[in-house]
């Protein structure tokens, strides 16, 4: 028995960051808008208040605010060769759920990318030739948006999430102290940076006699107290340390609940139903058209939800299953190379140099989810890669993002992992020891995508979405050069006992936490035969379907994906109440 | 962590018959009603007009349980007993795994949520896998540390003249961990290399954990280090660098200045 | 609720007295009513804040009567909880039963559709029913005395613009003998005056009008100025704070340390307007006065009450000088460190608006602790408004600290940071946390780890 519900303008399934963004936007254009969200209800005073938040036990490695594999995970292999097998415990990583999403227990890291991480392809095929891009088998391409586009919109989640910086470019003039290397912002960060510790501060000072421009890290932790464009509050950051991994206790990151739902939750022409999770996306028998979705609540009640639009809200990896489920598009065939669901899935590559000082005590603890000092000379092509084997980068950062200690515990190369001298090292080092991390890209690769797993199924007996990446030397190669410029860094702090590098070396594993930016897999393009949904994030084949999230990037840049796939929901948003709502259908010609 | 939660006590019932669903590839709608029997999820809202609110709710942690064994048998104390001890010696420099009741610890969080795969995911099949697609185990850690302890005692025992692992001279138990950390050592009906790294990780997260969960007693192993615990402001500090922060290590559920004195 | 409970408390009273005035004192202390869960105010009705167009006949009269509505915040009471607005049957928890809301929706059976203006006006000025009974006191009418005939009609104007709706209100559970109505009769011979309100001409106008506002339509004194045995109020302790079941209304008087006499005007109008101002955030039941009727009203309006609270005499200061024990500071200073700082900062300032400053805080300082203690144990939540939309939250500390924290933190704050006041005992923190049902752990969804 389904029971139908009344129509609505608008449903958007799944309720955290672009959720909101989407809810937001569409309520202001007077739509009726219904949110499904699968997971809880969740609040700053009720379920990451001060009073019990700081647990990295229950958080950090028992998973507490994150999906919970046993009701609902995927099946992962590094590549076709192997049989994809349950991902039976969160590692490499953390999928959120419930209300927020992800955005909950995020760092609050808001970056922009470069002008040309959006031409990844023209641009390194301008600048290194065919060869280069076409290595490794990518199927790099650049994305349909320009940054004159883009732009505005990255200012408008900057005021939102009231992100705290400093500018590098501001309107096309470099300026002293931020990233020299970003494209021209039209204003300044709405916060001045956080204060910077002791390590951070080390490393900006080495950077600099290195010859790179150090700037202090974009963050959604709030440097002041402040009230965003919606009048939302927010307050400042006390350097808890409890922010990655974790919800924050006193309003001061930005996330969907601090920074718009005490906005969109007081419209009245705004529902939102929890414990409600979407099984699929019903089309017009001639498959144009979506008319709504299918839910089931958590009493095993199924619902049909009507709607005028659709949008897909939900995380990267949900967004491709129910494409996939629902039938809309044609999946990706990583033999052919053709099909589009599930195409250039990408993900981060990650290494870290570990820091220690003879003597100087650099108080870990005390951290935010993106107090850090960031050197961009090796982000993108920001450097000349002829010769190098490879192309992308990364940002080379010293994070202090906080010492719980049975993640952040450190001890010099050569030590064991346990008995009297790993002990010894521990007690010593926890103080003296800074990490510097390289958060590289990955480009898309032909034999890297997403589809749905042919023997594992979920509670619902539907496939599960299989997974199957793994990195390419043009990844290995980019990140052991960022490390080995990390290192550099780190020799020329002051007080240096010891750097410690960490290389990513082998295939990718699901086991080592690296970063939960999982993207691609929903691809925007400018034609329907290279992407899902095109610049306005609008299904090619349904254009009443919208798609949100890092699924539409073609491939990672060396950002976290966040400030990206927020601006691109604020334009998506834009394009549906100024140009959709007058005349609906598609928006871009195939 | 949700152990004082009564709705969660038929927690494994409810999973095998949702696994049941899931293997035999059952219909949406009958998977849908064992998800859903009224105690997978928690009750579906319809939310309008505010951000709802109810005083004194709090998601909060269970509250701290006692130091009674739950789990481990006295076969298996005696195994693990000595073996948390090699992992984390006695010295001078702070507690080792016993002194700060990491043994308490790890038979709390066996016979809690975590000893029964809350969240993992344990349907099949379940051939071997390749080291990067992690834990693939029908077993729940639980299970899966009693059947390595015996493993790991049988070994012991063909190895030693039938000795016990606590009967091992120190020198002889660091030769057993070290075997079973290189995966040099071949259990039978068991995988030593896997166990050995869940082992070492539960006791790390017993030697540093909050006191709430039975290890880490007397937050010394944080006294130990210089970390605070769960004091929440620095903004003070931030900028002072390089000097000691003078606040004490504080619990969840506080520390003796809270009480005493 | 809890503040309508108290409302309601009075009019129970009024039957009680009559009937065994000996025992009223004994029910009106401590240990009353059956808890009502907080629950979070969903902000106002549409229809109260829905423009008017000028189209509609008659439509500066119906405007005038929306806004009226608003100052009484009629539909706090007359509301139930996810029911149709203004259709009554709110239960009004009370020592000796239940009694419903009326229905005031446009409804000619069960509403106020087919009542005459001078019908309606008996109701607020005289407290008398539509067919002649005597209301319980429950209903305000000894502060709606004072409303003028024609702001009356256009109230009833403006009432009988909201769709109707048929709901009938539940008979009142009220156990004889409380069920007789007429006894209110004798409660009004002592403690009502239907007077009229009279223009002080010595004041200004603008003062004239705060307390038309405040001693008329607004009823703040129902809460926040002290009743007696009876529950009648102390006039003579006017506005000089009551107790509220489980919270505190406090005192509105320049007192310096307990009332408003270190406020300006604009802090009392920022708090009304926003629900936050430097000196404190509106929580428990002033949110939801804030929520439904405060932050609606005209700026003019809001300064007039200001203007009037300003000028009441600061009530006497009744402190004791006694120290507190020195041990308890300490580990008061120690629990607020690590526990109260993250918001309160170090220095217990606070972020302005956002998470109020203890210094110099009128409410740690009313000399009975309820409010503070009901706020540690069961977290408090800032009245959402149309310009500062974010509910910004104190969490429950009732699963984190124990009746001797909660009281030795207590008693540290209010004898830190300027404030002074009696300390508080475990024994206090122990009774609270009995009366709001927190002896055990009441978990969210979350906790189920669904997911």
């Amino acid at each position: 028995m389904v029971t139908k519900l009344p129509a609505v303008d608008a449903v958007l399934v799944g309720f955290g960051w672009t959720g909101a963004i989407l809810g937001q936007q569409l309520c202001d254009a007077g739509l009726n808008v219904v949110a499904l969200e699968r997971g809880v209800w969740r609040d700053t005073p009720t379920d990451f208040a001060t009073t019990f938040a700081q647990d990295e036990l229950r958080y950090m490695w028992r998973h507490h605010l994150f999906q919970n594999l046993a009701y609902d995970t995927l099946t992962i292999r590094n590549n076709v060769g192997q049989q994809a097998l349950p991902m039976r415990r969160l590692g490499s990583f953390l999928l959120g759920a419930g209300v927020g999403g992800s955005g909950v227990h995020w760092n609050a890291q808001i970056w922009r990318f470069l002008e040309s991480d959006f031409k990844a392809y023209s641009h390194n095929l301008k600048r290194y030739g065919k060869a280069a891009v076409d290595a490794y088998d990518m199927t790099v391409q650049d994305y349909p948006v320009t940054w004159d586009e883009i732009e505005p919109h990255y200012d408008t989640f900057d005021k939102i999430c009231g992100t705290s910086g400093k500018a590098g470019n501001l309107r096309g003039v470099i300026q002293d102290g931020g990233n020299p290397f970003e494209g021209p912002r039209s204003h300044e960060y709405p916060n001045p940076a956080m204060a910077l510790p002791y390590g951070p501060t080390l490393f900006t000072r080495a950077a600099r006699e290195k010859g790179y421009k150090p700037f202090p890290h974009p963050t959604g932790n709030m440097s002041r107290p402040y009230t965003n464009p919606l009048g939302a509050q927010l307050g400042q950051c006390t350097y808890c340390g409890f922010c990655e991994k974790f919800g924050c206790g006193n309003y001061s990151k930005a996330t969907a609940q601090t920074t718009i739902l005490p906005y969109l939750m007081a419209k009245p022409n705004f529902t939102l139903r929890t414990e409600s999770e979407v099984l699929k996306i019903e089309t017009t028998p001639d498959g144009k058209r979506a008319t709504g979705v299918t839910y089931v609540d958590s009493t095993g009640k199924e619902f049909f939800q009507p709607a005028e639009i659709v949008v897909l809200s939900a995380y990267v990896l949900h967004n491709v299953r129910l494409l996939l489920l629902s039938k809309i598009g044609r999946p990706y065939d990583p033999k052919t190379g053709e099909g589009v669901v599930g195409k250039n899935y990408a993900y981060q590559i990650t290494s870290s140099a570990n820091v220690f000082f003879k003597d100087k005590i650099v108080n870990p603890f005390i951290g935010a989810g993106a107090l850090a000092a960031v050197v961009d000379e090796f982000n993108g092509d920001n450097f000349d890669h002829t010769g190098l084997g490879f192309i992308g980068g990364g940002y080379i950062a010293q994070m202090q993002t906080g010492g719980r200690p049975i993640e952040m515990m450190f001890t010099p190369a050569g030590t064991p992992k346990w008995g009297l001298e790993w002990k010894k090292a521990a007690a010593h080092n926890y103080l003296r020891a800074v990490n510097i991390l390289c958060h590289g890209s990955v480009m898309a690769h032909r034999g890297n995508y997403l589809d749905l797993d042919p023997t594992y199924r979920d509670a619902f007996g539907r496939p599960m979405l299989r997974m199957t990446f793994d990195f390419t030397d043009n990844e290995r190669k980019m990140s052991a050069y960022l490390l080995d410029k990390a290192a550099e860094i780190g020799l020329a702090m002051d007080g240096v006992s010891s750097v410690k590098k960490n290389y990513r070396t082998g295939s990718w594993s699901v086991v080592p936490y690296q970063t939960t930016h999982n993207t691609g897999g929903t691809i925007m393009g400018d034609n329907p035969r290279n992407s899902v949904v095109n610049k306005y994030l609008q299904s090619w084949d349904v254009s009443n379907l919208f798609v949100m999230g890092a699924g539409a990037f073609p491939q990672n840049a060396g950002y976290n994906p966040t400030g990206t796939l927020a601006a691109l929901a604020y334009f998506s948003a834009a394009a549906i109440k100024d140009r959709y709502l007058k005349s609906p259908g598609p928006m871009v010609r195939a | 962590m949700t152990g004082n939660k009564p709705k969660n006590s038929s927690t494994i019932d409810r999973r095998s018959l949702l696994l049941t669903g899931a293997l035999a590839g059952t219909a949406g709608v009958a998977a849908a009603a064992a998800r859903h029997d009224g105690g997978l999820g928690a009750p579906p809202q319809t939310i309008q007009g505010t951000m709802p609110w109810r005083e004194g709710t709090a998601d909060a942690p269970p509250a701290s349980t006692g130091t009674d064994y739950r789990f481990f048998n006295a076969f298996e104390q005696a195994f693990v007993l000595p073996a948390i001890d090699r992992l984390i010696p006695p010295d001078a420099t702070g507690p080792s795994a016993t002194q700060a009741n990491v043994h308490i610890f790890l038979d709390h969080q066996l016979a809690g949520p975590y000893g029964r795969g809350d969240h993992f995911y344990l349907g099949g099949p379940w051939p071997s896998g390749t080291p990067e697609q992690g834990y693939q185990s029908r077993l729940t850690p639980a299970q899966f540390y009693r059947a390595s302890i015996l493993a790991v005692e049988g070994y012991v025992r063909t190895q030693y003249r039938g000795k016990l692992f606590g009967q091992l001279a120190h020198a002889d138990q660091d030769a057993v961990l070290k075997g079973l950390e290189s995966g040099g050592i071949k259990l039978a009906n068991a995988d030593g290399k896997a166990f050995f790294a869940m082992f070492l990780q539960n006791v790390l997260e017993g030697y540093f954990s909050d006191p709430i969960y039975g290890g880490n007693k007397d937050m010394a192993a944080w006294a130990m280090i210089g970390f605070p615990g769960a004091h929440y402001d620095y903004r003070e500090w931030v900028g002072r660098h390089g000097r000691r922060v003078p606040f004490p290590p504080t619990s969840l559920n506080g520390r003796p200045g809270w009480s005493e004195g | 609720m809890t503040r309508r409970t108290q409302i309601a408390i009075a009019g129970a009273a009024a039957v009680l007295l009559v009937v065994m005035a000996g025992l009223a004192f004994f029910l009106l202390s401590p240990s009353p009513p059956p808890y009502v869960l907080a629950t979070a105010t969903g902000g106002p009705p549409q229809i109260l804040t829905r423009p008017i167009p000028d189209s509609v006949p008659n439509a500066a009269q119906l405007r005038r009567g929306q806004y009226l509505v608003r100052v009484g915040d009629c539909t706090s009471c007359h509301t139930r909880e996810g029911g149709v607005p203004f259709a009554g049957g709110f239960g009004l928890n009370t020592p000796f039963g239940v009694i419903y809301s009326t229905n005031i929706t446009s409804d000619r059976h069960h509403g106020v559709g087919a009542l005459t203006p001078e019908k309606f006006y008996r109701v607020l000025h005289d407290g008398v029913g539509p067919k002649g009974a005597l209301l319980y006191p429950a209903m305000p009418y000894p502060y709606f005395a004072r409303v003028t005939r024609a702001d009356s009609d256009a109230m009833l104007a403006y009432l009988k613009t909201v769709p109707a709706s048929p709901n009938r209100r539940p008979p009142d559970d009220l156990p004889f003998p409380f069920s007789i109505r007429s006894l209110v009769g004798a409660w009004n011979l002592l403690f009502f005056d239907s007077g009229v309100f009279e223009p002080d001409p010595a004041k200004s106008a603008q003062w004239n009008r705060g307390a038309y506002l405040v001693t008329g339509l607004g009823h703040c004194g129902a809460c926040h100025t002290p009743k007696n045995a009876l529950a009648g109020d102390r006039n003579s302790q006017a506005l000089q704070g009551g107790y509220l079941d489980t919270w505190i209304a406090p005192d509105l008087t320049s007192n310096t340390r307990t009332g408003v006499g270190s406020w300006s005007r604009q802090d009392i109008v920022d708090y009304l307007k926003t629900g936050r101002s430097v000196r404190a955030n509106a929580a428990g039941p002033m949110a939801e006065v804030v929520a439904n009727s405060t932050s609606l009203l005209s700026d003019a309006d809001l300064a007039a009450i200001a203007e009037y609270l300003k000028d009441q005499p600061a009530s006497p200061d009744r402190v004791s000088s006694e120290a507190p024990d020195a041990a308890v500071l300490r580990r008061g200073a120690a629990i607020f460190s690590d526990a109260c700082s993250a918001c309160h900062m170090a220095s217990g300032t606070g972020q302005s608006r956002l998470f109020p400053s203890l210094h110099g805080n009128a409410m740690l300082q009313q000399s009975d602790p309820s409010g503070l203690l009901h706020l540690i144990l069961a977290g408090g939540r800032t009245a959402p408004t149309p310009s500062r939309p974010t509910p910004v939250s104190m969490p429950s500390f009732a699963s984190k600290l124990g009746d001797r924290q909660i009281a030795d933190v207590a008693t540290y704050i209010r004898n830190s940071m300027g404030n002074r006041a009696e300390p508080v005992t475990a024994k206090q923190a122990a009774a609270m946390r009995r009366r709001l049902g927190l002896q055990s752990v009441r978990l969210t969804d979350n906790s189920g780890d669904w997911p």
